[in-house]
Parts: C-alpha cells; sequence; structure tokens
C-alpha cells in the first residue's frame, strides 16, 4: 500500500457541498441547523470551517457523509460531490465503501470515539480489512505501520492496548492513524485538538501537517480556534447561525476580514490581540439558535456595525468578491473600516 | 462474521476480574454454584444411593448414617436424590435463560438501535407480556402445552424475554448515542456490522449481569412450578418436586423438606449475589475507565 503522492496544486475540486440544508425534528416541525452551505475543498488542499458551537459546521460535514441521517436528521436539499460522484442520497451500501476509504473521518471527543471492547489495533486492522479485504495479518500489520506513522511510539506493543490505557493526545493519534489506514483522498478533522491540551494540540497538528504534505490528501478541518487556523489552513470558510459568513483565502482572511463577524473573531483571540497590545475582546451576546433566527442578518443583533434599517430588513445573500464571499449588506462600507482595525486598532490593555 | 479472537465479552477483564475477586461475598457465592455445579455433574459417584430405589421399610425415616438427610414418603434416600436433581434443576435454569436470551437479546438490540415504530411495536408486546405475573403466565402456558419440564421452562423463558429485552434496549439506546458508533460508520460499517461488533460487546456487561439473576429466578420459578406438579413428571425430580412431595409430610418428618427448601434458597441466593458482585465490578471498572 504505497502513498500516492499527488502533485501539489494539482488543481480541480475534491470535495463540492452546494447548498446544503439540513433539518432536525423539533417540537414545532422541521429545524433548520446548516442553510443553504456551500463549501469546496481543491485536491491537496487544506479547509478550515470556522465558527462558534452551534454554527452548524459539524453537522454539515457529517450530513455531507450520511452521518446525521441516523441520529433523526435529513438533509433537505442541496450536493455534495466527492470525486464527481452525488453523495447526497446515496445508499448506505455505496457511502460505507466510501466513508473510511476514501474519507477519513476524525471526531472531536478522542476519548470516546474509540469502542473501549477492543484493543485499538483490531480497530484499525478492521477498518483495513474492510476496505481493503486483505488478510488478518496484513490488515494488523498495516494498523501496526500507519500507528507508527502518526508517531505512536513502540506501535506494534500499542496496538494490543485498549482504548482507556491510551491518553487524550494518545487516542487522537490512534483516531488518525485509523482515518488514514486506507489513504484517503479527503480527510474530515471535526475539531480534532479541541479536547486536547495546548501543547498536545500543537503535536496533533503537526502530525496532520506532516500527513497531509507526504500524501497530498485534501484535508477539511473542523474548529472553532483562529490560532489553528493560521496555523495549518490555506483557506476559510467562516459560518454562523447555519450559514456561510465568509469564506477567503487564509492570508486575506487575516488580513482583510470582509464580516464584521470574522473580525470580531480575530479580536476575540488572545494571540492577535495581545500581540497588538490589548486585550481580548468578546464578542457580545449570545449565538443565536436555530428556531429563533434574528431577522435578516443573523449576527445583526451582535454586530458594532448593524444599522438596522439594513441589516434587519431582509436576509442577506452571499455576495462574492474579488477574494471570496461575504454575507453582509454593509461589505463594501465597512470594507476599510474593518482592514484597519484588524491591523491597527489598539485598545488600551484592560487589566 | 469474522470475530477476531481478542474480541472479549467484557471490555479489558484484568481490571475487572481483580475486582470481582476482592468482593468476598460474591467470590463465596460464586464457589458455592461451582461447587453445586460440580455436584450435579459427578452425581452418579457422589450420591450415596440410587435415588429411585424405595425401600417399604424405610419410609420417612429421621436422618441417619444410611439415609443422611432422612428418607421420604415412598422409602427414597432424599440426599441422593437432592443430588441428582441438581442436574435437572441446573439444566432446567438454563434452558429457561438461554430461551429468554435467545428472544429478548435480538429483539432488544433492533427495538433500541432502530428505534421508531419498530421499537414502539416491540416495546408495546412487551409491556402486554410484562403485565402478567410471571408465574401465573407460565402456569397459563405450561396448562396449554402439557405439564412437562421443557414446556415448564419454555414457558419460563418466554416469560422472562421481555425482562431480557428491557436491559438490552436500554443499553443499546446508550451505546447507541456513543461517538464511537458514530465513529464506526464513519468507517463504513453498516448496520448490521455496527450492532454485532460494536453495540452488542458493550451491552454484555448489564446482559451478563440481568442473565445470572436470572439464572436464579428461573430456578424459583422451576420449583414453584414442580412443586404445583406442572414442571417435571415423576419419576424425575428437581429440587422444586422434592420439596412438593415432602411438603405434606413436613410434620412428620420436616428434614427433607428443609433441605430442599435450604438448596433451593442457597442457589438462588448465590446466583443473585454473583449477579450484584458482577455488576458492582463493571459498573467500577467503567467509571474508573473514563
Amino acid at each position: 500500500m504505497d502513498q500516492g503522492i499527488a502533485s501539489a496544486g494539482s488543481g480541480g475540486t475534491l470535495l463540492e457541498i452546494r447548498d446544503l440544508v439540513v433539518q432536525y425534528p423539533s417540537a414545532n416541525g422541521w429545524l433548520t441547523v446548516v442553510d443553504h452551505v456551500s463549501i469546496s475543498v481543491g485536491r491537496n488542499d487544506i479547509v478550515c470551517i470556522v465558527g462558534e458551537s452551534g454554527s452548524g459546521k459539524s453537522v454539515t460535514v457529517q450530513a455531507a457523509l450520511g452521518l446525521v441521517q441516523p441520529k433523526g436528521g435529513r438533509v433537505r436539499s442541496g450536493s455534495v460531490k466527492f470525486d464527481g460522484q452525488e453523495l447526497v442520497g446515496m445508499s448506505n451500501r455505496q457511502l460505507n465503501r466510501i466513508r473510511g476509504d476514501a474519507i477519513g473521518f476524525i471526531f472531536q471527543e478522542p476519548m470516546s470515539s474509540l469502542n473501549p471492547a477492543y484493543t485499538v489495533g483490531d480497530q484499525i486492522a478492521e477498518v483495513v480489512r474492510r476496505h481493503r479485504g486483505v488478510s488478518r495479518q496484513e490488515a494488523w500489520k498495516r494498523a501496526v505501520a500507519v500507528m507508527d506513522r502518526v508517531h505512536i511510539a513502540s506501535a506494534a506493543s500499542r496496538a494490543n492496548d485498549y482504548p482507556h490505557q491510551f491518553s487524550g493526545g494518545m487516542r487522537q493519534r490512534v483516531m488518525i492513524a485509523m482515518a488514514i489506514a486506507c489513504d484517503p483522498r479527503l480527510l474530515i478533522a471535526d475539531e480534532p485538538t479541541t479536547a486536547l491540551d495546548v501543547t498536545i494540540q500543537a503535536r496533533i497538528l503537526e502530525v496532520l501537517e506532516e500527513l497531509q504534505a507526504e500524501s497530498g490528501m485534501s484535508v477539511l478541518f473542523i474548529t472553532h480556534d483562529l490560532g489553528v487556523v493560521a496555523e495549518i489552513a490555506r483557506s476559510v470558510v467562516v459560518m454562523y447561525g447555519a450559514q456561510v459568513v465568509e469564506a477567503a483565502p487564509v492570508e486575506e482572511l487575516f488580513r482583510n476580514p470582509r464580516h464584521p463577524y470574522t473580525s470580531g473573531l480575530l479580536e476575540a483571540m488572545p494571540q492577535v490581540a495581545l500581540d497588538r497590545g490589548h486585550a481580548p475582546v468578546a464578542i457580545p451576546g449570545v449565538v443565536a439558535q436555530a428556531h429563533s433566527w434574528p431577522k435578516g442578518c443573523r449576527f445583526h443583533p451582535r454586530c458594532g456595525y448593524c444599522q438596522p434599517e439594513v441589516c434587519a430588513a431582509a436576509p442577506v445573500p452571499l455576495i462574492p468578491d474579488d477574494h471570496g464571499y461575504v454575507r453582509c449588506s454593509r461589505a463594501a462600507e465597512l470594507r476599510s473600516v474593518l482592514g484597519k482595525a484588524a491591523t491597527e486598532r489598539t485598545i488600551p490593555v484592560m487589566t | 462474521m469474522p470475530v477476531t479472537p481478542a474480541a472479549v465479552a467484557l471490555p479489558p477483564a484484568s481490571g475487572f476480574v481483580r475486582r470481582f475477586c476482592r468482593n468476598r461475598t460474591a467470590m463465596i457465592s460464586l464457589c458455592i454454584l461451582v461447587l453445586i455445579t460440580l455436584v450435579a455433574i459427578f452425581a452418579p459417584y457422589l450420591a450415596p444411593q440410587d435415588p429411585a430405589r424405595s425401600s417399604l421399610r424405610a419410609i420417612m425415616k429421621p436422618p441417619s448414617l444410611k439415609y443422611l438427610l432422612g428418607s421420604d414418603d415412598l422409602g427414597r434416600d432424599v440426599l441422593s436424590r437432592l443430588i441428582f436433581a441438581s442436574r435437572l434443576s441446573l439444566i432446567a435454569s438454563v434452558q429457561a435463560v438461554v430461551i429468554a436470551l435467545g428472544i429478548g437479546l435480538p429483539l432488544g438490540l433492533i427495538s433500541g438501535y432502530v428505534g421508531g415504530w419498530v421499537d414502539a411495536i416491540i416495546m408495546r408486546f412487551n409491556d402486554a407480556l410484562m403485565s402478567f405475573p410471571a408465574l401465573i403466565l407460565a402456569v397459563v402456558i405450561v396448562g396449554m402445552m402439557g405439564p412437562s419440564l421443557t414446556n415448564a421452562m419454555t414457558a419460563i423463558g418466554l416469560v422472562y424475554a421481555p425482562r431480557v429485552m428491557r436491559v438490552v434496549r436500554g443499553s443499546t439506546l446508550s451505546v447507541r448515542q456513543e461517538v464511537y458508533i458514530t465513529s464506526a460508520r464513519a468507517t463504513g460499517c453498516g448496520d448490521a456490522r455496527i450492532i454485532l461488533r460494536h453495540v452488542l460487546p458493550n451491552v454484555m456487561g448489564p446482559l451478563v449481569v440481568q442473565s445470572t439473576v436470572l439464572m436464579g429466578q428461573a430456578l424459583l420459578a422451576e420449583a414453584g412450578l414442580s412443586f404445583l406438579g406442572l414442571g417435571v413428571q415423576p419419576p424425575e425430580a428437581s429440587w422444586g418436586s422434592i420439596l412438593g412431595s415432602a411438603f405434606p409430610y413436613m410434620q412428620r418428618s420436616p428434614v427433607p423438606t428443609i433441605a430442599a427448601g435450604l438448596v433451593i434458597s442457597v442457589t438462588v441466593l448465590c446466583f443473585n449475589l454473583v449477579g450484584d458482585g458482577i455488576r458492582d465490578s463493571v459498573g467500577r471498572m467503567r467509571r474508573a475507565g473514563d
């Protein structure tokens, strides 16, 4: 099983999520938790989805792989194309051939995403055996090899251990090993570092970057941590209130945020804020809930640049601009203000 | 279904075994149960006399060296009869529990995993069956199928199936929500594989506890049915039927009644205590493991 190394920037789209609408049942009928979200991931690309909890980022990718249906959710409309194949409406049997093979998935909680009843080697080998149909010994060898690749020390003996014998960071490595066991073309990582210590986070990110560089697989990375974004992303999709509010290449997003929400996220970053000599500024208010979206722009009640007559009137469309997309009625006027804020604004340090 | 040898019924055993061994009550109970099982297996070598041989000269004798626990109304040695009866009693209990598991386990897994209207239908049948007193329902079933030990234990198995099902369904419902189930699905596991490989091993803990407790209850139910003459038929004997035949003469010769009653009570108690011990050990492991 050799690594198919794609030439960097080979171009083309690997994953294309278009106008995806996902709903969950509630007491008052279906609740839209992902609202016409479009995301595309190129080959050999690293895309980050950023947003607060409840913005719909996890549900978007889980729905794309048909993982919300067993939990009662449904994909109302939209399309998900993976390597030209339409995944929405695909039978579970067909999806099962893709999941775990061409698409690897890492979950947020390393503590609970491994089955406590089997050794980790067994669990990785099981994935290999199912997708590759190789012998038991070969699958086991492969399991040890991928554990070694994610830098688990003495992988051969640790493969015989049960998940509870691993620390959080090591378990997340096991999860990564399982996700890459079949050389996926796309790796989806759903907040893989959120539950870990900062130091462990850095190690895990290194492992992911290294694997990506070696194999040329595409990575779709979900996080709420802009520090992580700055570290690994090539392009960024910002989600708020079940919608995409901004999409841009990573440098562009950090230098020139177009959406007040993105700007707010940047100001709330300790690294960025302290660097400029002021304390992190939290975005006031709480995330809007799916059952009570504000009228008009979903962010306007929390937005410092809100003009009620403009922002609360009608739903705001996603407008293309020179680098990506932004969903703000005042994007054009705010452009210079937000750009300036991102680079120059200093606020006296509050202690 | 390929099952790797390393796939164990209960999660990492070492801690579980250690904790169980430290539980003195459970260990003693387990030893008694093992002893009783050994007695049942080696009954022909252990019984001092032929349990079926009656003697007109030894009717309802009090305990003596020849008849350690006395003799019954037909002049048979009570100790030998109890030793041989342990075979039928244990086999009958196992039979009932196996039937209860055979029905309850798959239905519980399906009900808990699939949910929705499938769950609703299975659960309503379950509720209906649970609303009957177990022994009365068994009496009715035996009444329809005719008295025999197999019929009686089939009836008991049917009656206990809903209890197994409830436990399995409950655990399945909680296991189904675990991230590792979604994670398994994300690696391309189909539903059947998820149920067998990922849900089943994780409902095994509560299931083992429930089965152990049911063993005791099935033994008791068998004793009750045989006491009433609805279970084992003469000349074969189970503990319940020995108790039943000794009971009318309790005033003249109390030892056989007390002995049979004691054997039943102790065995049932041991099953319950072992069940509790397993539950405690598994429970503590779960908490320590997370």
